[in-house]
């Protein structure tokens, strides 16, 4: 029972909220995609306010990003990390863990995978990949577990510890491709030796597609039905919307704590994983460009639903391939974390609409 | 001002919430030297018209005049300024604060640059004045319930209340911590105060109040001296149809053991101890009321005997098998169920429909890794249909449902698996006469099929109704078992405020 | 290690701390009345960029200090609006802000990559204190930032802890309701908090961009404001705690970068490098068994956001 009578009066009509008994479902998708059009906007007059006309720049990224096969097969290539560690995000955010260590998880999945790649090199490759991919998974949600031990046990703030871990995490890869593993041949350039053919992922045709997209679309499915229609998931939801009802009910919040977190690590993890082996076949400085961080956008943006995840991941690859188009224009690289940054604070700002019903009313009048 | 001048005239207050009327044209005059009693159902708009008068709410329409001048109140400073003072039935607190600080807090006379010396002075003079025994030094956190009235008594009369309004005062007080109340109501008045206190019970209203007004529905129904009416007309009044409920029947005896607890202690989320050597049992078939203060040990019993928390010492014995610190999925196993304290914040999740609120407890028993939602479904629409919960869909988040169904559905699926003990706690706080009776109408049938019933209350009248023995805690201890007579009553009261039983007399 | 080594690193710790102070103050002032704002990364970057811009553009690193406290500001009012008007999710809300202050700073600083300011903070040797044997050149050959942040903290709990100020504060942070009960303007007080505490996180960015580096680099903060966000649980939300912990975390920074210096090639500049981050979460890990332990904790209300009418 709420009725808020706001006086953001202007003359003598008010603006009036009423809090929604549910959420509209409509405003559900349409607010999304206004904060993304917002978003867009206000980037737009920072563009021009410095000079670049915002219309050229936006046509140039659209362009890039889905104007041609070679455009949309690349922006599936971005695609494919966003959608895995966005998945994994999403799930620790469902229950109100906030991972924000995806990037370091990323990084420690690139490092465990090239590990096997690089020490085992004759491999054939039906044991080299799932080995690659179970090494990926596993050092990701280990490199989650971390900060989620004392979380669970002590309720340390895990935002920080996750993203603490994140720094040690590429100064760990870094500390490897520019010392001990670094490519004799490689031209002091900080990346290692490529992997043998064995543990390489197969591609799609003569594009950089390759099967971590797999991965993404059978992750999406996996965690669907697990959250839905298992045992183990109704209490990853319960925990997540009411953990005083979760321990009333017996389950265990201090063992879900961690097993999430593993989880999520694990999809972290192998969005690295498929990074070395289906791009860049050799683990190099920077193998991630904020994979992880974009990942929390991708999550919050598709309301945490696994499928939209698949659909968000790719709007914000393209993003990431129009924004890295847009560069020989002399347009920042960051443009793109900002229009980013902008698209979830409009999200934030347009929930309210989902929650409340806005209105206008004249002062003193009799509803 | 003189006594029996009108201070406060409200005049047809209209005031509504997503097209609910709460208050429909009242119209409520509150006098100098008078303690007004306001008496309704919950839902009745008691709250919502006192909120009016005390600027937290605006009324969609109606008048306030205050001592013959029409008045604007947009918030409660405004309130405060007029000498308007509520003390809300959830005390507005700063739990971490000292009471001084909690005093001074917002008071226009506190300057920039502290001075509690003076504020503490100044607070032990009016707690003289008014016979209030405070501590200023104290934090309030580590103050009893009554003791935290206080406070915001004083922290009203700081800021120079001349109307004082108090939201159900009683509900969290011993008998005798009423009377004490009553009293220092009566002596506020005598000084010139109107005093307004809000309330659903009539002997209180009997006891404390020197004129009454009853809303029902939102509306006035009546505004009555106390000493010209009796509860049987106030009854009346505030439900409006005869109360001819018959007694509820006690039936069957008591069995075998159920729960045994043997010299048990356990700490509280503060670390200080919250029980303290109780021993006492329950058998099949029998009721365990529990009487005491709110926060004297009775949340702690109750999570000990669900798992909920660890004990320190003692041992907690389940039909002879020792569950000592096992945990709560143990205790549900064993047939323990639990209608906890706060049912939306513990026993349900407000968010999900029926059909998984309903899983909550039995999805375990599902085979295999998955749910059962076929199942599910129709045992949520076989509750739904026996225990006559009102809603709108079983597919809608069950935040959507009143009070009543709510608790109704909790019961219902607590009750479903036929448990050997069951805790309640507060069973039918914030519930309105009609899911009152059913929910302890309940709690008789599961006594008769042979649960035995842990009943943590603050309401003695409800003790006296379902249980077959009481016993009253105070700081933890049990104080005592007694059996639920009325002749009793004042003996609870009194233990419930920490008097031994040698200086009780018993 | 020889005396004066050993006083060059503590004086160091002073200047690798002060950036991590200013923010970490401005985090506490924020939280304190009840909101947290993640976005203390973003904040310091917007900072930094903007302070070194001004002070390029104007030959002055004062104009600098005080763009950069502007511009925190502003960061700082995005959250509020989101978060005390609209009621967002605080988290998220902050990370947002971070994500959008890394993006906007590297946006607004790409033409000041590679410039070198022409005049920054100077070093001011204060008279006599300075000649005090270890505590001179540690605590008094400073920057006049260093200096202000000497009379901040103790200003700061002196506010906190003995005017009716601070006391509103940390009532709306504990118990907004019970505030707005005696007629105390949370939402407006918590604006003013979190807008203050960004303008705080931007000095704490002009530190670094103007008296420590000082140049721009994209991302030059590297973490230092989620540091000083763990710095404030390590505090227990209080500045002179504060400010022991600036100086300890600046310590290690100035230690792993002096050892470097000292070509002790030992451990490689790369674990070095990780030692701020890995004592960030053992820290925070003692912190808050510390904290369980004493049952002492965060502002009650922390990170809720106030609705009058939700009961």
């Amino acid at each position: 029972m709420s009725n808020k009578q706001a006086e953001l009066t202007s003359g003598k009509l008010t603006l009036a909220w009423e809090k929604r008994q549910l959420p509209s479902p409509w405003l559900s998708v349409a607010i999304p995609i206004f904060s993304v059009f917002m978003a867009l906007f206000l980037s737009g007059a920072f563009l021009a306010a410095t000079g670049f006309n915002p219309l050229e720049i936006y046509g140039a990224m659209l362009d890039g990003a889905f104007g041609s096969a070679y455009g949309i097969s690349e922006t599936l290539v971005k695609a494919i990390p966003l959608a895995l560690a966005g998945l994994g995000v999403a799930l620790a955010f469902r229950m109100l863990l906030w991972n924000i260590g995806a990037e370091g998880q990323f990084y420690m999945g690139a490092f465990a995978a090239s590990w096997v790649a690089l020490t085992f090199p004759d491999l054939p490759t039906q044991i080299m990949l799932p080995a690659m991919f179970l090494a990926g998974a596993l050092a990701g949600g280990l490199w989650a577990l971390i900060p989620a031990i004392p979380r669970a046990v002590l309720g340390v703030n895990e935002t920080i510890t996750t993203l603490m871990l994140n720094y040690v995490a590429i100064l760990w890869v870094d500390y490897l491709v520019y010392g001990p593993w670094r490519d004799p041949a490689g031209f002091n350039f900080p990346l290692t030796a490529p992997f043998s053919a064995a543990a390489q992922l197969p591609v799609y045709g003569t594009t950089r597609v390759h099967f971590g997209l797999i991965f993404a679309l059978v992750g999406a499915v996996i965690i669907y039905i697990v959250l839905q229609r298992t045992k183990w998931g109704y209490e990853i939801r319960v925990i997540g919307e009411n953990q005083a009802a979760a321990r009333y009910a017996g389950m265990s919040i201090t063992k879900n704590i961690m097993l999430v977190m593993f989880l999520s690590g694990g999809f972290a993890g192998l969005a690295g994983m498929s990074e070395v082996s289906g791009i860049t076949h050799r683990l190099q400085h920077g193998i991630s460009s904020g994979y992880g961080y974009t990942a929390i956008i991708v999550a919050w943006l598709s309301k945490l639903n696994p499928f939209m995840i698949i659909v968000v991941a790719f709007l914000l690859g393209g993003l990431l391939v129009g924004g890295y188009n847009t560069q020989t224009m002399g347009v920042p690289s960051a443009t793109v974390s900002m229009i980013q940054g902008a698209i979830l604070f409009f999200l934030l700002g347009g929930e309210l609409l989902t929650r409340y019903r806005i209105y206008f009313t004249r002062k003193g009048e009799n509803s | 001002m003189k006594k029996h001048q009108v201070m406060v005239e409200m005049k047809k207050i209209t005031k509504s919430f997503s097209g609910n009327l709460a208050n429909d044209k009242v119209d409520f005059i509150a006098r100098c030297g008078e303690v007004h009693a306001l008496l309704g159902e919950n839902g009745a708009g008691k709250s919502t018209l006192m909120s009016a008068l005390t600027g937290l709410y605006r009324p969609d329409s109606g008048e306030i005049r205050l001592r013959d001048k029409t008045i604007e109140l947009k918030s409660p400073r405004d309130a405060i300024e007029h000498g308007i003072g509520m003390v809300h039935q959830h005390f507005k607190l700063v739990k971490p604060f000292t009471v001084t600080e909690n005093i001074a807090l917002g008071a226009s006379t506190t300057p920039f640059l502290l001075n509690m010396d003076k504020v503490e002075a100044e607070i032990v003079s009016l707690a003289e004045k008014y016979g209030m025994k405070v501590d200023p030094r104290a934090k309030v956190w580590q103050l009893s319930v009554g003791e935290q009235q206080r406070v915001e008594i004083i922290k009203m009369l700081y800021r120079g209340a001349e109307i004082l309004i108090l939201d159900e005062p009683t509900a969290v007080l011993t008998p005798q911590e009423v009377d004490d109340l009553f009293e220092t109501l009566g002596q506020m008045a005598n000084a010139g105060c109107a005093v307004i206190f809000i309330t659903h019970k009539f002997k209180e209203v009997m006891a404390g109040s020197d004129t009454i007004t009853v809303l029902r529905n939102g509306q006035n129904v009546a505004t009555v001296k106390t000493s010209e009416t009796d509860q049987n007309k106030l009854a009346h009044l505030m439900v409006g149809r005869e109360m001819t409920a018959k007694p509820l029947e006690k039936k069957g005896q008591p069995g075998e053991v159920v729960l045994k607890l043997d010299e048990v202690e356990a700490f509280n989320d503060k670390g200080m101890l919250a029980l303290q050597s109780i021993s006492t049992e329950i058998r099949a078939g029998e009721i365990l009321g529990i009487a005491g203060v709110a926060g004297n040990g009775q949340r702690e019993l109750a999570e000990i005997v669900t798992g909920l928390r660890e004990t320190s010492a003692g041992k907690i014995i389940i039909l002879g098998e020792d569950y000592t610190d096992r945990s709560p999925k143990e205790y549900i196993s064993a047939g323990v169920a639990h209608v906890p304290e706060d049912r939306l914040g513990t026993g349900l999740v407000p968010n999900l429909n029926a059909v998984d609120n309903i899983l909550l407890k039995n999805y375990r028993n599902h085979r295999g890794h998955f749910l059962d939602l076929k199942e599910s479904r129709k045992l949520a629409e076989k509750m739904v249909e026996d225990f006559q919960i009102k809603l709108s869909s079983i597919d809608d988040p069950i935040k959507l449902m009143s009070g009543g169904n709510l608790q109704k559905m909790l019961l219902a699926r607590e009750f479903h698996s036929e448990p050997k003990l069951i805790v309640t706690v507060y069973p039918v706080r914030g519930l309105d006469i009609g899911a009152t009776r059913a929910v302890r109408q309940l709690l008789l049938e599961q006594r008769e099929q042979g649960a035995a019933i842990l009943l943590i209350s603050e309401d003695l009248d409800e003790l006296m109704e379902l249980a077959d023995k009481i016993a009253v805690m105070y700081e933890g201890e049990i104080m005592d078992i007694l059996p639920p007579t009325y002749d009793n009553l004042e003996t609870i009261g009194l233990l419930m405020a920490g008097s031994k039983c040698e200086e009780v007399g018993v | 290690m020889t005396s004066d080594q050993i006083i060059a690193i503590l004086a160091a710790a002073i200047v690798a701390g002060t950036p991590l102070l200013y923010a970490a103050l401005g985090e506490i002032i924020t939280e304190r009345a009840g909101v947290i704002n993640l976005g203390v990364e973003g904040m310091m970057l917007v900072g930094a960029v903007s302070g070194f811009t001004v002070a390029v553009g104007t030959g002055n690193p004062w104009f600098g200090v005080m763009a950069a406290a502007a511009a925190g500001g502003a960061m700082a009012s995005i959250h509020a609006f989101l978060t005390i008007s609209l009621r967002a999710n605080q988290v998220v809300s902050g990370l947002a802000l971070t994500i959008f202050g890394t993006g906007l700073s590297g946006f607004l600083g790409k033409p000041m990559v590679g410039i070198v300011a022409p005049k920054t903070l100077a070093v001011i040797n204060v008279p006599a204190l300075s000649s005090i044997p270890w505590l001179g050149p540690i605590l008094f050959r400073q920057d006049a930032l260093v200096y202000l942040s000497y009379l901040i903290v103790p200003l700061l709990w002196c506010y906190f802890y003995r005017t009716r100020g601070g006391l509103n504060m940390r009532a709306i942070g504990e118990n907004p309701a019970a505030a707005d009960s005696v007629g105390i303007n949370v939402f407006f007080l918590r604006y003013v908090y979190t807008v203050v505490g960004g303008a705080f996180a931007g000095v704490g960015g002009a530190y670094l961009s103007l008296a420590y580096a000082p140049t721009w680099l994209e991302n030059m903060t590297a973490g230092r404001g989620w540091i000083a966000v763990a710095l404030v649980i390590f505090a227990m939300w209080d500045p002179v705690k504060a400010m022991l912990g600036s100086y300890l975390f600046g310590g290690i920074d100035a230690m792993g970068f002096r050892l470097q210096a000292m070509g002790i090639n030992v451990i490689s500049p790369f674990f070095l490098k990780m030692l701020p981050y890995i004592f960030t979460v053992i820290v925070l890990i003692i912190a808050t068994r510390k904290s369980l332990k004493k049952h002492i904790g965060a502002p009650g209300a922390l990170g809720l956001p106030y609705d009058r009418e939700e009961r």
